[in-house]
């Protein structure tokens, strides 16, 4: 039997029931895994188990990768008009927004996340993104190309195929439509694998793309582990392309399994380490504001996270001062419950993980400045925690730490602070806080990041392209730019005349 | 006072409540100086259906004042991308939901069938609005790499401003659905004049995007004769932008007022004497399908009609003969009436206009292959009618006829072909007929139409641009191309780096 979720919500911020199919989403239909297994799925807040999803394995992803194939040279591809793959984007927009709470619930439940953020953040954009890529479905333009009188060039934009998309657990479904939504418009068939964490709310989306009227095939999901299911994914001879998003360790290996397979083609949005730059004459107050929002948003579990604030000398004291404050407001507590800003981490790795950076940053020598602790003893809360005196070399200041962790570090120089934002292996995410507009664009024209914000941090827009220099990533989401990833170009020269 | 009427169907038993006023402002009002109205007439049965008012030269002052002011606070660069999507989709939505009655309506009054208004007219109509809401936030310029040190160079694509907007009869409410849905996917105010010969629907619709939440002033709507409106918004000092769809003549006054007001922009869709070639490889029947739709569809009311057709001696006959059993296969009769291909001409005006250039073609020496016979009954109807051994210099060759009227002629060679297609002042549309890919290639190459079409005629997609060369317009609408005509492209040079030392030398 594949398996299935009912659940009763009975919240402070939200009262509501959910019931839906939990098993493998293959050809449109809800279907255990191949073995018969399940995963825990656990809810953060209380480390208690929610309920268990079907586990998907390599024959499951077999037999996606053929229904997203029969899908693809039948229905889907190029079968599909952009106007049909149009409507039922712009559907399935539309069934998210009439279930838009009980979404932002399960995802809660799953995440941790608070109520508050999941529904004005996570599935407010989560249905934009989708809104935005219906729109493009039917404007996907190549070119002609003018050569000589006689012979027709032109380029089709066509979609890959079959492609494999792998999700994480920070931003679940607002992750989830980040992929599907532009390889859907472009016509793609796609066989996704959800975070085993967190696979509730791509579960419950794969209800609403039936009942949204998309044909079988055209979307499967396949829950289950990296090393089963993500491995065989990134390794199938007949996906054409994989996306990944997650950590740049694993992201190295989804791309040597790409090369060593069939050299599918591969989009990669890994970690970050991104720095804030903070000059004397920025306006202070939106400042620490932003940098709140930048380091502590998601409980610091976004690959962008302001993790490295450097302040320049002149604002320094004010800056710590006034940060520390802000942070102390920050109330840590169940997700559910009324006023809470900040929720658990996703689970025990992660909380270990945080922990870990935590004990290490105090062995190096750098001093906490606030938090630094455990919050309860139920749940994997976090205290909102800023380390000073921290030294380049140390792991808090190089590492990803993807918890709300940050390091505030003093600059004097100009010249310099460009030069230790920079040296990173990564190259996500950067901010610049300054009232001299000159200077802020001289800034960020010199920052090596996929983005960078002026006075503001953590600004998402469906139409604004993201992703990573270095080794943060390859490609862009989002905007048109995502179009190109998940599209063959392919060149026609007709000859109407031409004699040889 | 009530400014709506309740208008009877009694083939449908029906009733369609219709408003009267004029629409500013999201209200529908009277004028302010004028107790003139606008009679719309049944042109099946030459009944009357109702009265509306027609606007005065203050009422359009009014409107525009409204655009401007909507224009400068509540739409414009007020409102984001993501918004006017939502508004566009929520329009098309309501458009959906009343689709039936909009039909009913449409086919009342311009005498279209009622299924081609609803499935065609109304189905493209709103598709036509999500493919411009799916564009409201996509309006990207340029970010431009000048030498990385001195300035950041980029262009914005703002909306005009307030646009006036003229459409014609024979498509209301489609021709509604083509102006306004680009215009306000990139942030532009509008005062639509509708045709007073069928102002209905668009009071209808405007109805509706009250309903969908366009704030006040978006989109003004006002009937009125075209020498008082049409005038008055083409040479509007506070119009930022006219748009104009009908004849050509009207077309040279808008654009001449355009010029000596505020030098407004102006694009115009014109008149057309489509040609299509038949050439001797064609697929006949099919090519004879296609030329029947081309000048049949819409009671040949159409501005790419395909009204001239040229066929290859080689296989003149058989055309003709296939092409006579299309013709004859049309039902034309009451648009409300389920047989019906085609219906009535819209007017009494045009139905005398239509008759007088078929009397014309008989005069000239024309030879009637079919039709070219009035009815006895009441309705201003034309019946398809078909001319041959035609000669360029004829009337029926030379002007646009706007009914379903056919002058088809001969052709040897492919240049004669081409020369006979090109002999006009039109460009408009061109259709050609032929399984020789590089004949396909060579003519389409050469035939001077805003739109060809290779083995098929008149469908048209709302993804694919379309306009006139020559005498039949000055700009694009549908596809992407139709934003540029509602977009003023502003560049800016922000300089970061750059000190000036002066004096210079």
């Amino acid at each position: 039997m594949p398996t299935h979720l009912s659940y009763e919500f009975n919240t402070p911020v939200y009262k509501g029931s959910t019931s839906f199919e939990t098993g493998l989403f293959i050809d449109g239909k809800f279907v255990d895994g191949s073995t018969g297994s399940t995963i825990d799925v656990i809810n953060p807040a209380t480390e208690h188990i929610i309920t268990s999803v079907s586990e998907g394995t390599t024959d499951d992803v077999d037999a996606a990768v053929a229904a997203a194939q029969r899908a693809y040279d039948t229905v889907w591809g190029l079968n599909a008009s952009g106007l049909a793959r149009s409507n039922l984007l712009w559907k399935l927009a539309q069934a998210m927004e009439a279930h838009a709470d009980e979404l932002s619930a399960i995802e809660v439940l799953d995440n941790g996340k608070t109520f508050g953020w999941a529904s004005s953040t996570d599935v407010a954009l989560s249905i934009n993104v989708v809104k935005y890529y219906a729109g493009w479905a039917d404007k996907l333009t190549g070119q002609t190309l003018e050569t000589d009188s006689k012979l027709l060039a032109y380029t089709r934009h066509e979609p890959i195929g079959v492609v494999g998309q792998i999700i994480p657990w920070n931003f679940p479904l607002l992750m989830f439509v980040w992929k599907i939504a532009p390889a859907l418009a472009t016509g793609n068939t796609i066989v996704l694998k959800p975070s085993e964490f967190t696979p509730l709310t791509a579960l419950r989306m794969c209800t609403l793309i039936n009942e949204s009227g998309f044909p079988p095939g055209v979307v499967n999901v396949v829950t289950g582990y990296g090393h089963t299911v993500g491995v065989a994914i990134s390794s199938h001879m007949a996906i054409q392309k994989v996306a990944f998003t997650g950590s740049t360790l694993v992201g190295r290996k989804i791309m040597e399994a790409a090369a060593r397979s069939n050299l599918k083609a591969v989009t990669l949005e890994l970690g970050g380490k991104s720095p804030n730059i903070i000059f004397d004459d920025a306006d202070l107050e939106q400042a620490v504001k932003w940098a709140a929002h930048g380091l502590f948003w998601n409980h610091g579990q976004a690959c962008c996270a302001g993790s490295r604030i450097f302040v320049q000398s002149g604002a320094y004291d004010s800056f710590l001062e006034r940060f520390t404050e802000k942070a102390k407001q920050i109330k840590v507590g169940d997700p559910f419950d009324k006023g809470v800003d900040q929720g658990p981490q996703i689970s025990q790795i992660q909380f270990d993980r945080v922990m870990g950076y935590i004990e290490s940053g105090k062995n190096d020598g750098a001093k906490i400045h606030l938090g630094g602790g455990r919050v309860g003893n139920e749940g994997y809360y976090i205290e909102p925690t800023i380390f000073v005196d921290a030294k380049p070399e140390m792991r808090i200041v190089k590492e990803e730490i993807f918890g709300p962790v940050g390091v505030v570090i003093r600059f004097e120089d100009e010249e310099d602070v460009i030069r230790q934002a920079n040296d990173t292996m990564y190259g996500l995410a950067a901010a610049v806080f300054s009232k001299d507009i000159n200077r802020a664009i001289e800034t960020a024209h010199k920052l090596k990041t996929g983005t960078v914000w002026v006075n503001c941090y953590n600004n998402f827009h469906p139409g604004i392209p993201f992703g990573g220099f270095k080794q943060s990533g390859i490609g862009r989401e989002m905007g048109e730019y995502a179009l190109h990833h998940y599209t063959n170009v392919k060149a026609v020269h007709i000859n109407l005349g031409n004699v040889l | 006072m009530a400014h709506s009427v309740s208008v009877k169907i009694p083939k449908l038993n029906k009733t369609i409540e219709v408003p009267t006023g004029l629409f500013i402002n999201n209200e529908f009002v009277p004028s302010v100086d004028s107790q003139e109205r606008i009679e719309t007439v049944n042109p099946a049965t030459e009944e009357v259906i109702c009265s509306i008012v027609a606007a005065s030269e203050k009422d359009i002052d009014i409107a525009v004042a409204a655009a401007r002011q909507a224009f400068k606070t509540t739409w414009g660069k007020n409102v984001t991308g993501w918004e006017r999507a939502r508004l566009l989709n929520k329009l098309a939505d309501l458009i959906e939901r009343d689709a039936q009655e909009l039909a009913e309506l449409e086919a009342l009054n311009n005498g279209k069938p009622v299924k081609m208004a609803r499935d065609f007219d109304i189905g493209d109509s709103v598709q036509c609005l999500r493919y411009y809401a799916g564009w409201a936030d996509k309006i990207t310029g340029q970010s431009i790499e000048v030498d990385n040190k001195s300035k950041l160079a980029f262009t914005r694509h703002d909306p005009i401003g307030v646009c006036g907007q003229i459409i014609p009869w024979n498509y209301p409410i489609n021709m509604w659905a083509w102006k306004v849905a680009p215009a306000l996917a990139v942030g532009c105010t509008i005062v639509m004049k509708p045709s007073e010969l069928t102002p209905l629907t668009a009071l209808k619709l405007s109805e509706l995007a009250k309903e969908a939440g366009f704030p006040p002033g978006v989109i003004n709507t006002v009937p009125s004769l075209g020498p008082v409106g049409g005038a008055a918004l083409a040479s509007h000092h506070d119009v930022d932008k006219v748009a104009f769809t009908g004849s050509t003549v009207t077309g040279r006054k808008i654009m001449e007022a355009a010029a000596k007001s505020n030098l407004k922009k102006v694009s115009l869709e014109l008149g057309g004497k489509s040609p299509h070639l038949v050439f001797e490889s064609a697929d006949l029947e099919q090519a004879a399908s296609w030329a029947a739709l081309g000048i049949c569809y819409n009671s040949g009311q159409d501005c790419t009609a395909g009204s001239r057709v040229y066929v290859q001696d080689t296989v003149y006959d058989k055309f003709t003969s296939i092409l006579v059993d299309r013709v004859k296969a049309l039902v034309v009769g009451d648009g409300l009436e389920e047989a019906t291909g085609a219906g009535p001409v819209v007017s009494k005006g045009q139905y005398d206009r239509v008759w007088g250039y078929i009397d014309s073609g008989k005069a000239e020496g024309a030879h009637v292959l079919v039709g070219g016979e009035k009815r006895q009954s009441k309705g201003y109807y034309v019946d398809p009618t078909v001319f041959t051994n035609i000669t360029s210099d004829m009337k029926i060759v030379k002007e646009e006829i706007f009914g379903p009227v056919l002058s088809v002629g001969v052709f040897k060679t492919e240049e004669e072909a081409i020369a006979l297609a090109n002999d006009t002042t039109y460009g408009l549309g061109a259709g050609l007929h032929s399984n020789d890919a590089n004949q396909c290639m060579r003519v389409s190459s050469a035939l001077e139409a805003g739109t060809v079409w290779v083995n098929q005629y008149n469908i048209l997609n709302n993804n694919v641009p379309f306009g006139g060369k020559k005498q039949s317009g000055i700009g694009r609408e549908l596809g992407s191309y139709a934003l540029e005509e509602y977009t003023s492209v502003k560049a800016i040079h922000w300089n970061f780096g750059d000190k000036l030392d002066w004096p210079l030398y």
